[in-house]
């Protein structure tokens, strides 16, 4: 009887947990951290919704694209640009019927998949105390001293390191190549990923490295520290947005729609620009937490739009590698 | 015959935990795709730097090891210890360190520049071989040091009363040493030099130190392209054999025979103090000083530790024991010299599409958010299960020559042998390989990308996710945490071997 009755007893216990719908939410690594944006959109968003959300962190899109139509994922948050033409061709996510009157991007934005969350640029940073002053232009940081030390990621391997060769592609186009020979003297070596790069910098082994025009408010917040600014050029910063979207293959589609509402809504938007350290996506500036409003951010934007990016992706990487190869 | 089974079972458990996987994700991608132009270019930068870096790297363990071995000091059997430490460093906290000693504001460039010398470059070819010998030597090094200390004492006094010279005991004893532990050494740094990537790149300064494990982690996570990670992966694999073969066939068979094992104090040494000192010294400072950093960077990052960390650390060290038993059982029952091959394979094959093949083979069946820390502990055992190999297999099959006779007259069945002879005589490089695989399987991130769970964070997971929040003081008292831990059940292990060695004093 008693292997029965523990039996009816799990039923029962599953049952009664499948009466509270679970979110699924896929999300970068860093995002779950207790010092990253999850926990606070997990207490925000489960005292509106009346359900358990479940944060998944690691690969994205791999991921997703390994697991096809059967995928766990109801939503996923935190794609960048560069994968959303891989996204929206393999037919695995849905429409976000979210209200886009709301954003507040320095491009227009009419994705009907891709919703925006934050923002920011691609930018070299630097510490005042070490650097008296910043190239004023990039074409002024072409024509640094070699004794400018930059410390930069690899456009294989890391985000910021695609948007990085795509901004030098925007502006040199065909001299793309020549402007990497030039930066090639200052550019004391290529990391993996932003993280080390970042270290790097802090560590003092660079000068400059390539980073958000977002990071010095996360100085200026948390530590008090006014002497980290990123470097201002007039020739326009590359666009760096974080997005979610809806799988279509969601077991909770109106659950799903809801918090992807909730993305763009004045408590997530709130609070995400000392969680995820980035610009709000549909947040008027006024809005803004005091050490944001204070930061230098750029007059030009630039952007490719998804066709244009996975147009001058290959070409933009060839030009690195070939004008660092030099 | 029983023992033919778990063997062979042992074989198949690896070669379908090596070659499923890229199997799988072959089946999923269709077939493999066309290697681009720059993959060749990779190809010869990946074989050049890692044949670089594990000659090197055995080069230098030569001196170093019969310095360490011949002579006796106080603190040696610390050092011995410390040895295993750079090893186990987790990459992106070895980095920080080799950077804050060799970088451009780094200590050697501040003492350059006090002394009016012009400033050094680590950044290239020259630096990415730097940090592998960093990382290997110390392995090339407790490898010969373990077969100096299993040649018989007897074989040494023998030598003594016959009055050999310098030059003829090297060629008697030392020489066939060498020629007996460093082919494999050399195989096994060559072949996980192979599979480097962030090292290679971040001092390597750019694109000209572009390997093969960086174009499938481009395939796989960038262009979303399994066929061809896969087919780079199977390239690497080959590579990884061929390396594995051509050491194998280098390394001869026989051993030193069997001894007392009582312990003589060396009487070769003794002309030769300085020298040795010398190279000690010179070792001492080139590993432990990028280590010493790495502590002093952490300290104030310690009281920033919170909950999260502290639970990724006891995950940490759930991982590594339960690696550990996996992997030494599992060694023992390879302990062959084609054990061996078959071993190193787990290290020749990119551990990104491994991840992947994995998930595509689970995900049918489990849910693979459940098994994280288990398919880490299973992934962390594969991966350190050739240098547990490396160091058990030679003086597995001496045993079992030296020993075959006896085994015959007693008619020992293959668990009395077992236990009876064995694993008591196994014991110190038991206890070497056991801390080796603890320690690397507390520093591994391999596969959990895809397989991480929010809830069971391990420690280098958690050194990342506070790096990519800013928390970069957080990091570094975390990656003390992770040094710490790691080099203490290297320690533990270890020295659990040793103490038999000692008390055999007499």
């Amino acid at each position: 009887m008693k292997p029965l009755t523990f039996a009816a007893g799990l039923v029962l216990a599953t049952s009664a947990a499948a009466q509270t719908p679970v979110l699924t939410v896929y999300a970068p690594d860093y995002f779950v951290s207790e010092w990253g944006p999850g926990p606070k959109i997990e207490e925000l968003f489960e005292a509106e919704c009346a359900c358990d959300l479940q944060f998944k962190p690691g690969d994205l899109l791999p991921r997703i694209l390994l697991e096809g139509a059967r995928t766990e994922a109801d939503v996923v948050i935190g794609l960048n640009t560069d994968v959303t033409g891989k996204a929206r061709e393999s037919g695995l996510f849905a429409p976000h019927n979210a209200d886009m009157a709301a954003l507040t991007l320095p491009v227009a934005w009419t994705d009907d998949i891709f919703l925006p969350f934050n923002y920011g640029h691609t930018a070299f940073v630097y510490d005042t105390t070490r650097l008296d002053a910043a190239p004023e232009s990039f074409d002024a940081l072409l024509e640094a001293g070699d004794d400018l030390r930059l410390v930069i990621q690899d456009p294989r391997s890391s985000i910021s390191g695609l948007a990085l060769a795509l901004w030098v592609d925007a502006i040199y186009g065909e001299e793309a190549e020549a402007a990497w020979a030039k930066l090639a003297p200052k550019i004391v070596t290529v990391t993996r990923g932003w993280s080390e790069s970042y270290g790097l910098f802090t560590d003092g082994e660079a000068d400059m490295v390539l980073s958000y025009t977002t990071s010095p408010a996360y100085h200026i917040i948390a530590e008090g520290d006014e002497t980290k600014k990123a470097a201002i050029f007039p020739e326009g910063h590359y666009f760096m947005v974080e997005l979610s979207a809806k799988l279509a293959s969601t077991d909770v589609p109106e659950l799903a729609d809801q918090f992807l509402a909730f993305t763009v809504s004045e408590p997530f938007q709130s609070m995400i620009a000392t969680g995820n350290w980035s610009i709000p996506a549909a947040l008027d500036p006024s809005g803004w937490p005091a050490g944001f409003q204070q930061l230098d951010l750029p007059e030009t934007v630039l952007f490719y739009s998804e066709e244009e990016a996975a147009e001058r992706r290959d070409a933009a990487i060839e030009a690195w590698r070939s004008g660092l190869s030099r | 015959m029983a023992q033919r089974l778990v063997t062979l079972s042992a074989a198949i458990a690896l070669l379908a935990l090596t070659l499923g996987p890229i199997g799988a994700v072959l089946i999923w991608a269709e077939g493999v795709s066309s290697l681009r132009p720059g993959d060749l270019a990779a190809l010869r930068f990946t074989v050049w730097q890692a044949f670089l870096s594990a000659l090197v790297s055995c080069l230098l363990a030569v001196p170093l090891a019969r310095a360490l071995a011949r002579q006796r000091f106080r603190g040696r059997g610390l050092l011995l210890a410390l040895l295993g430490a750079p090893f186990i460093l987790p990459v992106i906290v070895a980095v920080m360190g080799l950077i804050a000693v060799f970088g451009q504001s780094g200590l050697i460039n501040q003492a350059f520049a006090a002394l009016g010398l012009p400033r050094f470059d680590i950044y290239g070819l020259h630096g990415v071989v730097l940090a592998h010998v960093f990382f290997n030597l110390p392995l090339a090094t407790r490898m010969m040091v373990q077969a100096w200390l299993a040649i018989p004492d007897e074989r040494f006094r023998l030598a003594a009363s016959l009055g050999l010279s310098r030059r003829a005991l090297f060629l008697t004893l030392e020489w066939p040493l060498i020629l007996r532990i460093l082919p494999g050494a050399f195989a096994v740094i060559f072949v996980i030099c192979l599979t480097s990537f962030a090292v290679a790149l971040t001092l390597g300064g750019g694109p000209r130190a572009t390997t093969v494990e960086l174009a499938i982690y481009q395939a796989m996570r960038f262009d979303f392209d399994p066929g061809r990670a896969a087919a780079l992966a199977l390239l690497q694999l080959v590579l990884g054999l061929v390396a594995g073969v051509v050491a194998l066939a280098l390394s001869p068979r026989q051993g030193f025979g069997v001894g007392r094992d009582r312990s003589v104090p060396r009487w070769d040494g003794a002309g030769r103090r300085v020298l040795d000192a010398v190279v000690i010294a010179a070792a001492v400072l080139f590993l432990l000083l990028p280590l010493g950093l790495v502590v002093a960077r952490g300290v104030p990052g310690l009281s920033l530790l919170e909950g999260d960390t502290i639970r990724a650390a006891g995950h940490s060290v759930i991982v590594a024991l339960a690696s550990t038993l996996l992997c030494l059982v599992w060694a023992l029952a390879l302990s062959t010299r084609r054990g061996e091959l078959l071993a190193l394979m787990a290290i020749a094959i990119s551990p990104l599409v491994l991840g992947a093949g994995l998930f595509l083979v689970l995900r049918p069946f489990v849910n693979p958010f459940s098994m994280a820390l288990p398919v880490t502990a299973l992934v962390n055992a594969l991966m350190a299960l050739p240098f547990a190999l490396r160091v058990l297999r030679p003086e597995a099959e001496s045993i079992r020559t030296d020993f075959l006779r006896l085994r015959q007259t007693l008619r020992l069945t293959g668990w009395a042998w077992t236990r009876l002879v064995l694993l008591p005589r196994l014991r110190r490089p038991l206890g070497f390989a056991g801390g080796l695989t603890a320690a690397l399987a507390m520093g591994d991130l391999g596969v959990i990308a895809l397989f991480a769970d929010p809830d069971r964070a391990t420690l280098p997971l958690q050194v990342y996710r506070l790096m990519g929040s800013y928390q970069m003081e957080a990091a570094a008292g975390a990656a003390l945490l992770l040094l710490v831990l790691s080099f203490g059940l290297f320690w533990l292990f270890d020295r659990g071997g040793r103490v038999h060695a000692q008390s055999r004093t007499g």
